[in-house]
């Protein structure tokens, strides 16, 4: 399963706003963490804000702020708005799929896509961040015996 | 393999008391007066009594004194809410000893209060404590729920893949007749 570009930006924003659900974040700055253009993002988020996932903060210091449920938003929940899948049955085939030949790889990529759509929706947001926070406090563990041989002090995290 | 906790409605025939409301849950080993309460509790999640079935698991891990096997309960309020059975199995498919966790249960109306993950930690301090570093599990796919909790828990996809195959099927295989 190849996420589209829109769905990859949608799931770096929630997740940008779901870490810190009172803080404001621009679209700009967004846009510059992942080196996306704002244009395309301020699409992507007005989706997100008219699914109520996101808000709209204007004024200064305004932006965006998560709207959601973080334990209970799966990522599957924001893939779909993004994404079409073929419901089974579906009459739109490619060339080549009702060969045998075509059948036997489609039995196999549905058995990869069906895996990857578990996955999907057994991941929240929170479970996301909690993911987030482990890989950063490895990367954080395994920079200290560098820094701790430079002579800085390390704090435990 | 019996990873439960799959929400499906309560059966009238299950005799599965509902507990007060959620209350934090102290985690013990099993005893045999909880059998009916477990049995209670799985017939209410799955829709199916196995009497039998949890009396040999009893005897298998409840009853056993080897620190490789364990099955634990919640209680609150004087009354089991949940259970958790696993035991560290050794080289299985060529892996090094590793913890198993092969079923967990909470009761629909004690859940969301930390049940689930006392327990996962109770059998993983367990496992800890019988030598080993891994604890792994396996459930359906379609059990979100379940699958969820693992995941919440920090568990990710691990390294092998399950495989089934129809047995009487065997002329589909692919290469069925196929000397070896």
């Amino acid at each position: 399963m190849k996420l589209q570009k829109n769905t990859r930006l949608a799931l770096y924003s929630v997740l940008e706003f779901a870490t810190d659900p009172t803080r404001h974040i621009s679209a700009a700055e967004i846009a510059e963490k992942y080196e996306v253009s704002p244009h395309h993002l301020a699409k992507v988020l007005s989706e997100l804000a008219r699914a109520g996932l996101v808000e709209s903060v204007r004024g200064v210091g305004g932006g965006y702020r998560f709207a959601g449920n973080a334990r209970r938003l799966t990522l599957m929940d924001v893939i779909e708005m993004f994404e079409e899948f073929a419901a089974p049955g579906d009459d739109r085939r490619e060339s080549g799929e009702r060969t045998p030949v075509g059948q036997a790889l489609g039995a196999v990529l549905s058995e990869i896509d069906e895996i990857a759509k578990a996955t999907f929706r057994s991941i929240t947001l929170a479970t996301m961040l909690r993911l987030l926070e482990r890989q950063q406090r490895g990367q954080a563990l395994s920079r200290a015996p560098d820094r701790a041989r430079n002579g800085v002090k390390v704090k435990a995290p | 393999m019996t990873v439960t906790r799959a929400g499906r409605p309560a059966s009238n025939a299950t005799r599965a008391g509902a507990p007060p409301g959620p209350v934090a849950a102290a985690v013990r080993p099993v005893r045999r007066g909880d059998l009916e309460p477990i049995v209670a509790l799985d017939a209410r999640v799955t829709g199916l009594e196995k009497r039998d079935y949890w009396a040999a698991l009893y005897r298998r891990y409840g009853a056993s004194l080897r620190a490789e096997r364990q099955f634990l309960v919640a209680e609150a309020g004087g009354r089991v809410v949940g259970f958790v059975i696993g035991e560290v199995r050794d080289w299985e498919f060529g892996a090094p000893p590793c913890g198993w966790v092969f079923a967990i249960d909470v009761h629909p109306e004690a859940r969301l209060a930390g049940t689930g993950t006392r327990l996962l930690d109770a059998i993983c301090a367990g496992f800890r404590r019988a030598g080993v570093s891994k604890v792994r599990t396996m459930l359906s796919r379609d059990n979100n729920l379940v699958l969820s909790f693992f995941r919440s828990q920090g568990m990710m996809t691990g390294p092998f893949i399950p495989l089934e195959m129809d047995l009487d099927a065997g002329d589909g295989r692919p290469d069925a007749g196929t000397a070896r």
